[in-house]
């Protein structure tokens, strides 16, 4: 084995390396959309985002237009404040009437928020909030209402 | 005993040992080693096998060191060197062991470029110029390309002895070159180790069991056992030395007056690796 | 009784002797990497020796794994009607556990028992003794290059092992099961993180990458020098590498994750 057929060999497993660790960046896991995600940011508050986590996606009508880049609780409201990244072919796509709710995919799936746009004429911009919210439905809760009305009704 | 014990600082030692002890776990391997290697000459170490003749070399070469006692190279107490000190001095020792040592991922002939590579920047056309003289001067230019597991051992030998050569030593070391060697290379070691000591005026020091040949170039001879030396002085001093150990073991009589052995050290049983069932004897109290 | 008393204490005292052995001699070893900024060949020929050569086995055993844990994930999955989440199943458990763990132990058989044999033998027949008389230092030109190499090799052969199994995963799951590719992919994508989960994963790598050369190194320059010798060092190395990849993978779990 020369040296020249060694440096050879290195370098065609130096490039299987690069070649594993893009696949790992762009294909496994999110580098991707971390990466991509030169956007703005809205707030949205929820009172309850039930098993929603940071890196969920965001949609608009099944489509993801961004994802979830923080959750932290504000003490002032007592509600959870979601910060949103949205990607920037996004901007002023959003009226600020539009509904951010959480939602489930399929029963056991995972959470992510949905964006309803609404008919105002003015546009969502960087760090504005999202007023219209809707909680995230906490299955123990639902059938404690469900129950609840029942009883209640009975 | 005629262990020469004056300071020589004549410069005509280029390596004194004092009073070295140095034992290897409980077992001493030298008590009060006393032995003067004068420049310039061919001088060889004589012992029974596992004596310690290889040990002595490499705390020469400051691989051991000694729990007492001196060894001075050239002046340089060899144990109180630092490292970069010891490295130094290292370069001026060219070491030749037992089973050549050869670097069995390179080439022969990157084999003996190797140290003009590790501490030289000499162009590739000098470097390869030196090491062909080398390889021809021992006779294996011819496979400059063989790896070392290509070679017999005798030729590996020859190998070392080239790379040994190649850095132009002010001293060099034999552990038993002639092992393995045929007649005809026998011959041309013995030649060569003469002609290089004369050419390049280098001190060699030698360690053999084939007497008559190694007694044969060498100007100065010291014969240990034990621990320390029972002997020292010309090839024919020895000769006509009285003692009858000295006398025993210059000739390999099966058996004589030693007392510590039980089984007589006929050389050339020592040669065929039966160095522990001696040296246990020799041990034993 | 006391004996038995006695050569248990001695055995004790011998490996913490060892271990005291080996944490100098790692110390000596890293001293050297800097030669090697000098000596950028030394490093090539050794990701040669660990890297190249220990390739081909992790690339078929990557495959390997990811179809097998894609035709688990599926069996399991498909009762809840979550068949769509194998690639995440997959890459979750290759990137974070697999992908290290097993490219660690296939490395220290593979790289890691050469390692060890190959510097016993130049013990043994006097090549490190011969260097030192050379004036060369055996931890510049000898230890150090495999050293790094290994630290190196170990995270980017987990690397690829992950990759291919996922492509594996991808060949059973999607090819063979009927599992939509775009949802392999996004399910993967959405649950996997690059840096805390391929991050970590690769951090996993360095460490085993670490201590699988420092042992395989020091048994190599600690062994006995005779044929014996060596073997048993090999073995040796084997034996504690892995142990240290297991034990130390449930701890840096334990961090990280
Ligand atoms: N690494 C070692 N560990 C423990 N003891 C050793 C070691 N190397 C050598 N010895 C012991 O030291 C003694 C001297 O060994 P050395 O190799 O110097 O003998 P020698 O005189 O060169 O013998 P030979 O003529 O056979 O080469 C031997 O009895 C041997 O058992
Ligand atoms: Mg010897």
């Amino acid at each position: 084995m020369n040296s020249r057929a060694i440096d050879v060999l290195v370098g065609v497993f130096m490039l299987l390396f690069f070649g594993a660790m893009f696949i790992l960046a762009m294909k496994v896991s999110n580098l991707t959309s971390l990466t991509s995600s030169a956007g703005y940011t809205l707030v949205a508050k929820f009172e309850n985002v039930g098993g929603l986590k940071a890196r969920a996606s965001v949609a608009a009508s099944g489509v993801k237009v961004g994802e979830v880049s923080a959750i932290s609780y504000d003490p002032e409201t007592f509600e959870a404040s979601v910060t949103l990244t949205i990607d920037e072919t996004f901007s002023d796509t959003f009226p600020t009437d539009t509904t951010a709710s959480i939602y489930t995919a399929g029963l056991l799936g995972e959470q992510y928020i949905g964006l309803d746009p609404g008919a105002e004429i003015d546009m969502l911009q960087d760090s504005d909030e999202i007023t219209l919210t809707q909680s995230a439905i906490v299955l123990e809760r639902l059938i404690g209402q469900v129950l609840f009305s029942r009883s209640g009704g009975s | 005993m005629s262990s020469p014990d004056k300071m020589s600082d004549d410069g005509t030692t280029l390596v004194q040992i004092r009073d070295l002890h140095f034992s290897r776990g409980s077992k001493p391997i030298f008590s009060g080693l006393n032995i003067d290697i004068p420049r310039g000459k061919v001088t060889t170490i004589i012992g029974p096998s596992g004596t310690g003749k290889t040990t002595l070399l490499k705390m020469i070469g400051g691989q051991l060191k000694a729990s007492q006692g001196s060894i001075h190279v050239d002046g340089l107490q060899v144990g109180k060197l630092r490292r970069a000190e010891l490295y130094e001095l290292r370069k001026r020792m060219g070491m030749l062991f037992q089973s050549g040592a050869l670097l069995t991922d390179l080439s022969v002939f990157e084999n003996v470029a190797y140290p003009l590579r590790e501490h030289t920047d000499l162009p590739e056309s000098l470097i390869s110029h030196l090491v062909l003289m080398r390889l021809h001067a021992v006779g294996l230019r011819g496979a400059r390309n063989l790896s070392p597991s290509e070679l017999s051992g005798g030729m590996a030998r020859r190998a070392a002895l080239a790379r040994a050569l190649v850095f132009d030593p002010m001293m060099i070391m034999y552990d038993e070159p002639f092992t393995g060697q045929d007649p005809i290379s026998m011959g041309v070691l013995l030649e060569l180790i003469k002609t290089v000591n004369e050419a390049l005026g280098l001190t060699s020091l030698m360690v053999s069991h084939d007497l008559k040949e190694a007694l044969s170039i060498s100007d100065y001879a010291v014969i240990i056992s034990e621990g320390v030396v029972v002997e020292a002085g010309s090839p024919e001093q020895l000769e006509s030395s009285e003692s009858a150990w000295v006398q025993q073991f210059l000739h390999g009589q099966p058996d004589g007056p030693v007392p510590f052995q039980v089984s007589a050290p006929d050389y050339e049983e020592d040669l065929m690796g039966t160095e522990n069932g001696n040296s246990r004897v020799g041990v034993s109290r | 009784m006391i004996d038995f008393l006695q050569r248990f204490g001695r055995t004790w005292i011998d490996m913490v002797g060892r271990l005291g052995r080996a944490t100098l001699f790692l110390l000596h070893m890293l001293g050297a990497l800097g030669s090697l900024f000098a000596r950028p060949s030394l490093l090539v020929k050794q990701l040669y020796a660990s890297g190249v050569m220990t390739l081909s086995i992790v690339l078929v055993s990557g495959l390997f794994v990811g179809m097998v844990l894609a035709l688990q994930a599926y069996n399991t999955l498909i009762d809840f009607g979550q068949e769509n989440r194998v690639g995440t199943l997959v890459a979750l458990t290759l990137v974070r556990e697999l992908g290290p763990v097993v490219t660690g132990l296939l490395f220290a058989g593979r790289a890691g028992s050469a390692m060890t044999a190959e510097i016993g033998l130049m013990k043994a027949t006097e090549q490190l003794s011969g260097l030192e008389m050379m004036a060369v230092d055996p931890y510049k030109r000898v230890f150090a290059p495999r050293f790094l190499a290994g630290f190196l090799a170990l995270p980017m052969l987990a690397a690829m092992f992950s990759a291919i199994g996922v492509i594996g995963g991808h060949l059973i799951g999607v090819d063979v099961l009927g599992v939509d590719a775009s949802a392999y992919w996004s399910q993967m994508q959405n649950a996997t993180s690059f840096y805390s989960d391929v991050g970590n994963g690769l951090i996993k790598g360095l460490v085993f990458g670490f201590v699988v050369s420092w042992i395989a190194i020091f048994e190599g320059a600690d062994c006995i020098p005779t044929s014996e010798g060596v073997s048993s060092a090999t073995t040796r190395t084997v034996v504690y590498s892995s142990l240290a990849i297991l034990g130390l993978d449930f701890l840096l779990t334990a961090v990280m994750f």
